[in-house]
């Protein structure tokens, strides 16, 4: 794994993980696959205490509660180098949307733009930051991937994780048509329009299928939720999973939906 | 009063669509078209992202100062012998075009496409009038004899597909050979335009829309594809061009610019087949065009958006690229927006021009994927504004109130991170001690808008801050 600190950046940086709401109770395993790439480039790695970055209420027009979760998001990453997150939803809200929050507000502006200066989605984080050009990891078989609106579109997030994909030893990865169409999620969207979701969704599985890849990966959770609750529901055997379990090797825990057979008593 | 909406009854109007296969298998056809040969046009020209940032500043400059081009335009539409008529609203403007109508005798008009006309209804209040308007656009001309509304801004009947046509062609066109074949789409084509033709050729007024109003020169500016926009114009004695405040442009040149960028983004095309300037009544050495020449210039609603944020949705050039790219749109179509405008652009526009309060479900009826911010192509941010209309809904209430009361209890923990991390530990366990069978639920209590369609999958127990505080601070630190 290439380290090699770039201009302005300190050896070993720190890095405050945005776990991401959905990762915390979801989905663990996702956020310990981001610390090990973390900390495998070179990063120190803390996780200050975090609920979430309130996209939900921002989504919703409630922007006097975006406002309060967006100071609270301020405040606990102060003093970290960067502070990246396994999503570019959650990454793009703070990015984009945290400075918008505050334009009446120049103090709280500053601090708004200087955290969103800091702040990354993890693939993105780990290749154009840290100049990662490989990850020491095996995967054997087919993949496609899922590019996710909110990282792709205000992030830019699409060569950075088949870059790091590719360095995945016994990986193989089958682009599926129209990866960069919205899945249908849409957070609280899914719920309120939910036939509307139903058949974005429906089209988006017939796609991952038509790609022949017996995985999925894609970079947020909860696209990859929507995603795998469409495959199960058509009984079809994809496993769905989060790119960073596939980039830091840890796999070990079942697939998105997927019991833990083995435990099972 | 403008036409009459459903946009209240969107998820009704939606569930209808998704259910209605012709209307489907309309959609599945042309959705990718649409948006190969955008990608396709806008490859073969390096300049085309710089094109739409000029787009985007001759748009903004234009409509800094809308009062003084509008004043211009004015000016040099009366030097040029026509007539420019101010219209504040829908009702203004009806009543407008029928005194031009009546004063110039006619019977019969005939139209080109334009979505103002469908916005103030012009056609049923002609009818009611004993005046018979024909649209000549093929597209427009179909939906005017299925009594519908344009599906979508520049393929107005893009949710039919050619069975339809030919029921609708044999119903009406009775003067024909009932026998005929009209099994092939040009054989659709061919009698739509000797039908029309005899309507041109009778017709007594004109009506077109603009895309673009030069002030520098008092010209109104259309893009077609069939050349029915130049026998509408030209032919009849008189000519009424209806525009919305917004189509103004400064020059010429501001006009090329925009018409770079315009047909590359409908339609992949560099230029549409026919692009068509109009500057006042005909001349005595010219050797065609109208006697009279009137420009109706709408309001209904527009200036109120100036100096708001909504202000960037007047960049609108009606491409239609944001719908061509819209998911929503593609699985719904146009009609389910229950209004003049549909797509991402209508999710904007409606609810300034209608009220939010009848069209508050279009922009929230949004995934927020940006791919129609992605390519218009005056950069309008239009996820950002359907966000600013959900924020007006949420400060007047109109917000349903499940929302507002999860919002609420969601927000209460999500203030509490130390209450918010023993409550979601405590439900986060028993949430995958229920699911640990399957991994997965397929009914949840109050979760039946997701579980209707998918699975919920199960979480895998311990929240990540509680295992990170048990492994890294409590067990090491």
């Amino acid at each position: 794994m290439s380290d090699l600190p770039s201009q302005g950046r300190p050896a070993k940086p720190r890095v405050g993980l945005f776990v991401t709401c959905l990762v915390d109770l979801m989905r663990p395993s996702v956020g310990f696959a981001a610390v090990k790439l973390l900390e495998d480039a070179g990063c120190i790695v803390d996780v200050p205490v975090q609920t979430c970055c309130g996209q939900p209420a921002y989504n919703s027009g409630d922007r006097g509660t975006t406002r309060d979760l967006a100071m609270q998001v301020i405040e606990a990453f102060q003093g970290y180098d960067y502070v990246v997150a396994p999503s570019g939803s959650c990454a793009g809200t703070i990015k984009t949307h945290y400075p918008e929050l505050f334009e009446e507000d120049p103090n709280w502006r500053a601090k708004a733009d200087a955290l969103a200066a800091r702040t990354y989605e993890l693939t993105s984080f780990l290749v154009d930051v840290l100049g990662v050009t490989a990850v020491d990891a095996s995967f054997e078989g087919a993949v496609t991937y899922h590019d996710s609106c909110s990282g792709l579109r205000e992030l830019g997030v699409k060569a950075q994780p088949r870059r790091l994909l590719a360095s995945v030893e016994g990986l193989t990865l089958v682009e599926m048509k129209d990866s960069d169409v919205c899945c249908g999620f849409g957070g609280t969207f899914a719920v309120k329009y939910s036939d509307i979701s139903g058949a974005i969704v429906d089209a988006k599985a017939r796609n991952i299928e038509d790609a022949q890849a017996p995985t999925l990966l894609a970079g947020d959770l909860g696209c990859l939720m929507n995603m795998a609750g469409k495959l199960t529901r058509d009984g079809k055997p994809i496993q769905v999973r989060h790119v960073a379990e596939v980039l830091a090797g840890m796999t070990d825990e079942p697939p998105i939906g997927v019991a833990k057979a083995a435990t099972v008593k | 009063m403008t036409v009459h909406s459903t946009s209240p009854q969107f998820k009704q109007n939606a569930a209808r669509a998704l259910n209605d296969s012709q209307l489907q298998k309309a959609l599945g056809n042309v959705k990718q078209g649409f948006i190969d040969k955008r990608q396709a046009a806008a490859d073969k020209l390096p300049e085309f992202e710089a094109l739409r940032d000029a787009a985007r500043d001759i748009k903004n400059h234009t409509l800094e100062h809308l009062d003084l081009y509008l004043e211009a335009y004015e000016e040099k539409v009366k030097a040029s012998g026509g007539h420019v008529h101010f219209a504040r609203n829908a009702d203004e403007a009806r009543d407008i075009i029928l005194r031009i109508c009546r004063d110039a005798g006619a019977k019969t008009v005939t139209k080109g496409k334009s979505m103002i006309s469908e916005e103030i209804g012009i056609n049923h209040h002609l009818e009611a009038k004993g005046i018979r308007p024909v649209e000549t656009d093929l597209g427009e001309y179909i939906i005017q004899l299925r009594n519908e509304l344009p599906s979508h801004i520049i393929a107005p009947a893009v949710h039919l597909n050619a069975t339809q046509v030919e029921e609708d062609f044999r119903r009406v066109h009775t003067h024909l050979d009932a026998k005929r074949d009209l099994s092939e789409p040009v054989q659709l084509l061919t009698e739509a335009r000797a039908v029309l033709r005899e309507r041109f050729l009778a017709a007594d007024v004109g009506i077109t829309g603009a895309n673009f109003l030069v002030a520098e020169t008092g010209t109104s500016i259309i893009v077609t594809n069939e050349g029915n926009g130049d026998l509408t114009q030209i032919l009849p004695k008189t000519h009424i061009v209806l525009a919305s405040i917004e189509k103004l442009v400064p020059t010429l040149e501001d006009a090329s610019q925009l018409l770079r960028v315009l047909a590359r983004s409908a339609t992949g095309q560099e230029m549409s087949v026919y692009t068509t300037f109009s500057t006042g009544p005909r001349r005595s050495a010219d050797a065609d065009g109208p006697e009279n020449y009137h420009v109706v210039i709408l309001d209904n609603g527009r200036s109120s958006m100036l100096g708001t944020s909504f202000e960037e949705m007047l960049r609108c050039i009606r491409c239609g690229a944001c719908m061509n790219h819209c998911p929503v749109y593609h699985a719904v179509g146009g009609h389910a927006y229950g209004w003049v405008y549909p797509g991402p652009m209508g999710a904007v526009l409606t609810p300034s021009l209608i009220g939010v309060d009848k069209a508050g479900h279009l922009p929230n009826a949004s995934t927020f994927c940006g791919r129609c911010e992605s390519v218009c192509p005056v950069r309008i941010p239009l996820p950002k504004l359907m966000r600013h209309w959900r924020e007006r809904e949420f400060e007047r209430h109109l917000t349903p109130a499940t929302v507002r009361s999860g919002l609420r209890l969601w927000g209460f923990f999500a203030r509490r991170p130390a209450l918010y991390r023993l409550a979601t530990r405590a439900a986060m366990g028993a949430l995958a001690f229920a699911g640990r069978q399957r991994g997965r639920f397929s009914w949840l209590p109050m979760s039946k808008g997701w579980t209707k369609y998918r699975d919920f999958p199960a979480p895998q127990g311990e929240t990540f801050q509680a295992r990170w505080k048990r492994e890294r601070q409590g067990g090491r630190a």
